[in-house]
């Protein structure tokens, strides 16, 4: 099953950020794990540090937010203590990037065919030409029609769905074994939303490249994951086989998330809902931090905190199990 | 043959012969926005006039207490559609008529105001349709004052703080700002500032498009309470087809400006006929299709300044022909509602394809 040495292992994971009225836990003790060629899917509601782990990994926490503990290492290196300089040359050719608004990730002053190329030989010693060549190559593999005459455009010139082909073949630039995709497709159309998945999952199946698939949409990820880690302020509530997450969510959150999804031909006169909402840094309770809106509260979730533990096929933290 | 004639016909089919009028009626509804280059590089450069018709002949009725929603991708007029409804655009062409009032006829905004009271709009963003520097008991009294229905400050007070209740907020939050509020609070304020004229028909532009969906599901279960304790008609505009098949009676599924199809919600999910309502169905990801492999259909939603010819989902369509990229669809009537394509009423393609 699981290979002998997971692509990337992250364990006890902690970002802060320090603020003048004290310091708050943005992600809050996670480990997870990802074998290549694996695409895990990360779910959660805004704020509950999905975004930030996947910044962490690359290297590309904002400032003032820092590692405050655990580690990251890809391949069984530690990359989370890299030096600047040895992170970025991580950053592009071990591990892509993808991010939700293709308009904000390219550079619109540049030509596309420029931005790869340059891409292309941060990372591989090619001729101008040779990167060129694999430029094309690169936009041909993505589905952008007539790529050759669409190399010398400007972003502006294409359109969201076309942006975001361009995005990946960037992030595919350096053939990298792990891409974190944040939120790849929120900012598309449903029908272009589509494509963008199937290629995205294409790609990585002929290439072998694993996945961090960071969003919010419960059915992007039922149709992408392999494995899904459900996020809740600043934790993992429960991981495990998408199957299992979503076919028989054990944490009442996951259960609660997923019964709050109108699904077309299931109607119902309400949705499941969650009261409340997720808690503030600020605010966060102390034992299981979604005591407040839980359904089957009692009072071990109000004094201490529930680790992953196996439950079913998932792992899962909650005192029920 | 002529365009008007035929938008007429299918109304009439749509509409249920119970009510004299329905709450809502909108007849051949046009709005065209002018995005002609500068009068300068007209002369200089030869460029010509263009016109960009957001909505270009649409026509639909809504039965009292009952919601239809316009879905679509973005750029496909819906929210053009709401905003020349409640009076934030004025349309080009065609008519709106409120329980059977048209809104042309009332030609100043005073003879309008009885009318607009009592149609409210919810918006998108609760982060910018929220005055950040009014306290939350002004931003919902706003609309009691501005039409005049209560006087006296203690009846104000009375009025908000049962608003309040009605949406799941504490009276107390009426001193807040909106700041210290989350979305989902946020959309509730947005709902009670709707209900404060008390409407009978609310429309309502994506209102949960920017909230996660766990508090989604709690705005949602809120409006449909709302409706049915207030009898409320909705104008729903998403393009989110699961929120949509959760919330509506009917929906009309809109392509670059125009209606493709037009029908009951339940025969829409159970038997979509339009291609396009076909892919929009087929896209969405399914909890229930675990590691589904799909068929992504190409291209993309073309330019809607140069609209394709003849049908406008022609070049994205597996089914179209000649006539397709000629003849542009009219709305024909089928069970349960209409559809604008010629496959469909040609019988080229069958229900269950």
């Amino acid at each position: 099953m699981a290979a002998p040495q997971p692509l990337l292992q992250v364990d006890n994971l902690r970002i802060e950020f320090p603020t003048r009225r004290g310091t708050l836990l943005a992600v809050d003790d996670i480990s997870f794990h990802i074998d290549p060629g694996e695409v895990l899917g990360v779910v959660g509601e805004s704020g509950a540090g999905k975004s930030l782990t996947g910044a962490a990994i690359i290297g590309l926490l904002d400032p003032p937010g820092r590692i405050a503990g655990g580690q990251i290492r890809l391949d069984g290196r530690r990359i989370d203590n890299l030096p600047y300089e040895q992170m970025r040359r991580i950053r592009g050719k071990e591990i892509g990037a993808i991010f939700q608004d293709p308009l904000t990730s390219l550079n619109p002053l540049y030509k596309i065919s420029r931005q790869l190329v340059e891409t292309i030989r941060t990372h591989a010693e090619m001729s101008p030409s040779q990167a060129r060549a694999r430029a094309l190559e690169l936009l041909d593999a993505v589905g952008i029609p007539a790529a050759s005459d669409r190399l010398d455009a400007y972003p502006h010139e294409f359109s969201g769905g076309m942006r975001q082909r361009v995005v990946i073949a960037l992030a595919l630039a350096a053939n990298p074994r792990l891409i974190i995709a944040d939120e790849p497709t929120t900012a598309l159309d449903v029908s272009i939303q589509a494509q963008i998945i199937a290629l995205l999952k294409q790609l990585c199946r002929d290439h072998g490249t694993a996945v961090m698939l960071v969003t919010h949409d419960m059915g992007v990820i039922a149709e992408t994951a392999d494995r899904v880690a459900v996020m809740y302020a600043g934790r993992i509530a429960e991981i495990g086989p998408v199957a299992a997450v979503i076919k028989q969510a054990r944490h009442p959150y996951t259960h609660g998330l997923m019964g709050s999804i109108p699904a077309i031909g299931h109607p119902v006169e309400q949705l499941t809902q969650i009261d409340g909402a997720m808690p503030r840094l600020t605010e966060i309770p102390k034992g299981c931090a979604f005591n407040p809106r839980c359904p089957e509260v009692f009072d071990k979730c109000l004094s201490h905190r529930p680790d992953l533990r196996p439950a079913g096929g998932s792992d899962v933290s909650c005192w029920l199990f | 043959m002529s365009l008007a004639g035929c938008s007429r016909m299918t109304s009439a089919t749509i509409r249920h012969d119970e009510a004299p009028h329905p709450k809502l009626r909108v007849d051949g509804l046009k709005r065209y926005f002018d995005v002609s280059p500068p009068w300068l590089n007209r002369v200089t450069e030869g460029r010509p006039r263009q016109t960009l018709k957001a909505v270009d002949d649409i026509s639909f009725a809504i039965e009292p207490g009952k919601t239809l929603s316009l879905v679509g991708e973005s750029g496909c007029g819906k929210s053009t559609v709401a905003r020349c409804i409640v009076g934030l655009y004025r349309p080009s062409g065609g008519s709106i008529a409120f329980e059977g009032v048209d809104f042309a006829s009332l030609r100043s905004r005073a003879a309008q105001a009885p009318l607009r009271r009592r149609m409210q709009m919810i918006f998108q963003d609760p982060y910018a349709s929220l005055n950040p520097r009014w306290r939350v008991f002004d931003i919902i009294a706003e609309p009691v004052r501005a039409f005049r229905l209560l006087r006296g400050k203690s009846e104000i007070v009375r009025r908000v703080d049962e608003l309040l209740r009605l949406v799941g907020l504490a009276p107390r939050d009426g001193e807040k700002y909106p700041h210290e509020f989350s979305g989902g609070q946020r959309q509730r304020v947005s709902i009670a500032r709707a209900l404060a004229s008390n409407p009978e028909f609310l429309v309502c532009d994506e209102p949960t498009s920017a909230l996660d969906v766990s508090v989604q599901a709690q705005i949602l279960n809120l409006m449909k309470a709302l409706q049915r304790e207030l009898g409320l008609t909705y104008l729903f505009i998403s393009h989110d087809l699961s929120v949509v098949y959760h919330m509506s009676d009917s929906v009309g599924v809109m392509y670059l400006g125009r209606l493709a199809e037009l029908r009951d919600a339940p025969a829409l999910f159970a038997q979509p006929l339009h291609p396009y309502t076909r892919l929009l169905l087929e896209t969405i990801p399914d909890l229930d299709v675990i590691g589904r492999r799909r068929e992504p259909l190409a291209g993309e939603v073309p330019n809607p300044i140069d609209p394709p010819s003849g049908c406008s989902f022609h070049p994205r369509c597996p089914f179209a022909n000649e006539r397709c990229r000629s003849q542009r669809p009219e709305l024909a009537p089928v069970p349960g509602g209409a559809v604008a394509c010629h496959a469909v009423a040609e019988g080229r393609l069958a229900p269950d394809d």
